[in-house]
C-alpha cells in the first residue's frame, strides 16, 4: 500500500466527499462540541475550561456511564468517557459512540507522549467523517524528554486543524475559539473510500456506513442491515496508516531509558513491586489512617457534628416539634434522619472517602495504578477476577459503599458479583479498621494472628468457591500501561472531586432511607426484638455476654459503631478474636447494603446479606468452639 | 482454571505444536524476548489487540513475564499487560533481536 501522496489529497474521493448527514440529528438544537479521547488525556481539564461551572452530570440512558454537559457560547459541550476506538466493544464506548455520531465538532484530545496509540482513534474519527480538532496535550513533557512532534506536517497528514497545548497550564487554550471554528473533515483514505461506497447506498451517514462495515452491531440493526465482516482489515489497515503518520512526523531522540521507564518495571514485577506497594500503602496509611481518620475526622465529627451541627438541627426541630413526639425521635433522636445521616455523611465520610479518592486518582494520575494491577492479576485470577478489580477491593478499605460503586468498572457481571461479595464479607472498612487494629493490639499476637488468617481464609474461600459456581468466564486483563509520570495536582484535584460527588450523590439518598428504616425499627421496638433472639446464638454459641448483640446490631447501621462498642465490654483475648471476626464478617453498614441492591439487583444483593448472617455466625461460632 | 478452559488450552499448544516449528504459547515466553504473532483468538479481543498493532506477522517483545504468567509487551512505545488465560490463547514465534524474520 502507497501512501505518497497522502499529505494533502485532492483526488476523486477528497471532490466529492461523503458529506455526513448525520442521520439521528435531534432536530434543531444548539449546536454541539464533544470532547473525545483515550482514557486520561485531559479531556475534563478542557471540558472545565470551556465550560466553567455551568456543568450537568447525568447517566447515559441504560448504561451506568456518566455524562457531563455544559455550555460554552452557542455550543453544547459533551464530555464523554476515555475510549480506544469508536465501536460497542463496553458501555463506555456505546455511550461515547452515539454522542460522536450526533456532534457538530468533535475535539479529539491525544497525548503527545502516546501519539502511537491515540492518533488510532484520531484517524477512525477522521474516517468517519466528522469535522474535528486535534488538540496535542501534555507537550511540556513532549519537549523535556526530547521527542519531536512536527505539529503543521501531522496536521497536514491528517487533514486537520492541530493545535499543540498542555492542559494543566492551560497552554495553547486562547486559541480554542479560533480552532474550533476551523473545525473540518479529514483526509479521506483511497481503500476506505470505495469499501464505503457500497455501504453508504444502505446507511445514510458516511459515520454510521463505516461503523457498520467495523461490524458494529448496534449501529447495524439500527439501519437494519446485517454487521459488516470488514473489521479486521480495516483496523489493520489503520493501524498502518497512524504508523507512517507517526514515522513522518515523530522523532524520538531519547534512547536512554528514562528513569520512569525503570520505575515502571520495578512496579510491575513481584520482588520490587511488593515492597512499592508496601511502601505505598504505609505512605497512604500515613495519610488517610492517621492524618484524615483522627485528625480531621475528630475535628469535622466531634467538634463541627457532634459539638455543634447535632444541638442546633435539635433544638429548631424541637422548637416545632416536642421532644417527646414519635416523629421528633425519627427527625433528630439516636439514630434520627437528619442528625446522624448528616453527621456521619458530611463529617464522616466526606473527609475519609475524599481522601481515599486522592489516594487512588494520585496512584492512577502516575501510572502505578495499571501496573499494579498487571502484577496482582495472576493471583486475583485465582478468585476469578482480573487485576483491575485491585481498584474496587482497595477502595474498601476506605469505605465498602464507594468500593461497591466502583465494581461498575469490571467488565463482567460475574467479576462484579465476587468482587462484591468479598467486599462485604471480607473486607474491614476503614470506620471499623481503627478499633479492630487498637482491639487486637490489646488481645495479643495470637488473636491477632488467628483473626488474620480467618478473614484471608474466608476472602480466598469465597472467591474460588463463586468463580466455580458461578457461570460464564471471567474476562481476561488487557491493559494499556501508560507511561509513569508525575501527577498532576489540579488532575488529581479534579478527579477526586468529580468521584466523590459521584460518591455522595450515589449514595446520600441511600444512607438517609437506611438511617429511616433504623429509626423506625427501634421506636417500634423491631430492633429490640431482633436483638433479643440474637441473644442466645450470642451467649451459647459465640460464648460472649449477652450484651454483645446490641454491638452486632449497632454493626447494621454504622459498621464503627458495632466495632467501638465491644470496647465497653469486659472481653477476654479470645473473646475479642470472635467478636471481631463475627463483626466483620456481619452485614455492612446500611449504606453499602442499599447500594449493593441497587448495583446488584435486589435478589442477588439479598443473598449476600444472607450470607453474611450465616457465615459470620457460624464461622465466628466455630472459632469460639475451638479455641475457647 | 476450570477443565474445559485446560482442555482448550491443551488442544492450542497441540495445534500450534503441529503448524508451526518453533511456536510457541506466549505464556510460556521469557522476558525480553522478541516475539513474531502466529495466531491470536477471534472476537472483540482480536479488535483490541489490532488497535495498539498487535496482530499476526507483527513484532513485539515480551518485555516482562511474571510468575504465573502474565504478560507485558511491548510494541514500539506501547506496552499492553495481559493476562495468563489470555496469553494462553495467543502463539508466537521468537527471533533474535536485529535479524527479524
Amino acid at each position: 500500500m502507497s501512501y505518497d501522496s497522502d499529505e494533502m489529497n485532492l483526488s476523486h474521493y477528497e471532490k466529492h466527499r461523503h458529506h455526513d448527514g448525520s442521520s439521528r440529528r435531534r432536530e434543531a438544537g444548539p449546536k454541539t462540541i464533544v470532547l473525545v479521547g483515550n482514557p486520561n488525556v485531559g479531556k475534563s481539564l478542557l471540558f472545565n475550561a470551556l465550560s466553567g461551572l455551568n456543568v450537568e452530570v447525568s447517566n447515559y440512558p441504560g448504561t451506568t456511564v456518566e455524562l457531563t454537559k455544559g455550555v460554552y457560547g452557542e455550543y453544547e459541550v459533551f464530555d464523554t468517557p476515555g475510549i480506544y476506538s469508536v465501536s460497542s466493544f463496553n458501555d463506555e464506548e456505546k455511550a461515547a459512540r452515539d454522542i460522536i455520531l450526533d456532534a457538530d465538532v468533535i475535539l479529539n484530545v491525544v497525548d503527545g507522549m502516546h501519539l502511537e496509540r491515540d492518533l488510532f482513534l484520531t484517524q477512525q474519527l477522521i474516517d468517519m467523517g466528522r469535522k474535528i480538532v486535534v488538540l496535542v496535550n501534555f507537550m511540556d513533557e513532549v519537549r523535556s524528554s526530547k521527542i519531536e512532534i512536527q505539529i503543521d506536517r501531522l496536521s497536514r497528514f491528517l487533514g486537520v486543524v492541530v493545535l499543540p497545548i498542555v492542559a494543566v497550564h492551560r497552554e495553547g487554550f486562547e486559541e480554542l475559539p479560533s480552532v474550533i471554528s476551523a473545525a473540518r473533515e479529514g483526509v479521506q483514505r483511497e481503500e476506505l473510500h470505495s469499501l464505503l461506497h457500497a455501504a453508504l447506498k444502505m446507511v445514510g451517514s458516511q459515520a454510521e456506513a463505516l461503523l457498520v462495515l467495523e461490524g458494529d452491531e448496534f449501529i447495524a440493526a439500527r439501519h437494519g442491515v446485517p454487521p459488516g465482516k470488514h473489521r479486521d482489515e480495516i483496523y489493520v489497515k489503520r493501524r498502518n496508516r497512524v504508523n507512517y503518520i507517526i514515522e513522518q512526523v515523530a522523532r524520538d531522540d531519547s534512547a536512554r531509558v528514562r528513569f520512569s521507564d525503570r520505575l515502571g518495571k520495578w512496579a510491575i514485577r513481584p520482588l520490587t513491586g511488593i515492597p512499592m506497594l508496601i511502601a505505598a500503602l504505609y505512605v497512604a496509611y500515613l495519610f488517610i489512617g492517621k492524618f484524615v481518620s483522627q485528625t480531621v475526622v475528630d475535628f469535622t465529627e466531634r467538634q463541627i457534628g457532634k459539638q455543634y451541627w447535632e444541638p442546633w438541627i435539635r433544638s429548631t426541630v424541637t422548637a416545632f416539634l416536642p421532644a417527646t413526639s414519635w416523629w421528633n425521635g425519627i427527625l433528630v433522636g439516636e439514630f434520627g434522619v437528619i442528625t446522624m445521616t448528616t453527621t456521619y455523611l458530611l463529617f464522616l465520610l466526606l473527609p475519609l472517602v475524599t481522601a481515599f479518592y486522592i489516594a487512588l486518582s494520585l496512584m492512577e494520575d502516575s501510572g502505578y495504578l495499571p501496573r499494579l494491577a498487571t502484577m496482582v492479576d495472576r493471583s486475583l485470577s485465582v478468585l476469578g477476577l482480573n487485576g483491575r478489580a485491585v481498584i474496587p477491593l482497595i477502595l474498601g478499605f476506605g469505605c465498602i459503599t464507594s468500593a461497591t460503586v466502583t465494581t461498575r468498572l469490571l467488565g463482567t457481571e460475574r467479576e462484579k458479583t465476587i468482587a462484591t461479595a468479598i467486599l462485604q464479607f471480607a473486607i474491614p472498612c476503614s470506620a471499623q479498621l481503627a478499633v479492630i487494629a487498637a482491639l487486637l493490639a490489646g488481645a495479643g499476637v495470637g488473636p491477632m494472628a488467628i483473626y488474620i488468617v480467618v478473614m484471608l481464609s474466608v476472602l480466598i474461600a469465597l472467591g474460588t468457591v463463586l468463580h466455580r459456581i458461578l457461570p460464564g468466564e471471567s474476562a481476561p486483563l488487557l491493559l494499556d500501561l501508560p507511561p509513569m509520570r508525575l501527577p498532576r495536582l489540579n488532575n488529581v484535584l479534579r478527579k477526586t472531586s468529580m468521584r466523590t460527588l459521584h460518591f455522595m450523590k450515589e449514595a446520600s439518598g441511600w444512607f438517609f432511607l437506611g438511617a429511616l428504616g433504623v429509626g423506625i425499627a427501634q421506636s417500634t421496638g423491631a430492633l429490640e426484638v431482633v436483638q433479643n433472639l440474637l441473644v442466645p446464638l450470642t451467649t451459647k454459641w459465640l460464648q460472649l455476654p449477652a450484651a454483645a448483640s446490641t454491638v452486632f446490631i449497632m454493626g447494621i447501621v454504622r459498621r464503627d459503631f458495632g466495632a467501638a462498642g465491644l470496647y465497653q465490654l469486659p472481653l477476654t483475648p479470645m473473646q475479642i478474636t470472635v467478636a471481631l471476626i463475627t463483626i466483620t464478617l456481619f452485614v455492612p453498614c446500611i449504606a453499602s447494603l442499599m447500594v449493593m441492591m441497587k448495583e446488584r439487583g435486589m435478589r442477588e444483593g439479598f443473598v449476600i446479606w444472607i450470607g453474611t448472617w450465616i457465615v459470620a455466625f457460624g464461622l465466628g461460632g466455630l472459632v469460639s468452639q475451638i479455641v475457647m | 482454571m476450570n477443565s474445559s478452559l485446560r482442555e482448550e488450552t491443551n488442544q492450542w499448544r497441540e495445534k500450534i505444536m503441529v503448524h508451526k516449528d518453533g511456536a510457541l504459547l506466549l505464556v510460556d515466553a521469557t522476558s525480553g524476548q522478541f516475539l513474531t504473532i502466529v495466531s491470536m483468538p477471534e472476537g472483540i479481543i482480536r479488535a483490541q489487540f489490532i488497535r495498539v498493532g498487535i496482530h499476526e506477522g507483527e513484532h513485539v517483545q515480551c518485555l516482562e513475564r511474571l510468575p504465573g504468567g502474565t504478560i507485558v509487551l511491548k510494541k514500539n512505545r506501547q506496552q499492553i499487560a495481559i493476562g495468563h488465560q489470555l496469553a494462553e490463547k495467543i502463539s508466537v514465534l521468537p527471533f533474535d533481536e536485529g535479524e527479524k524474520p
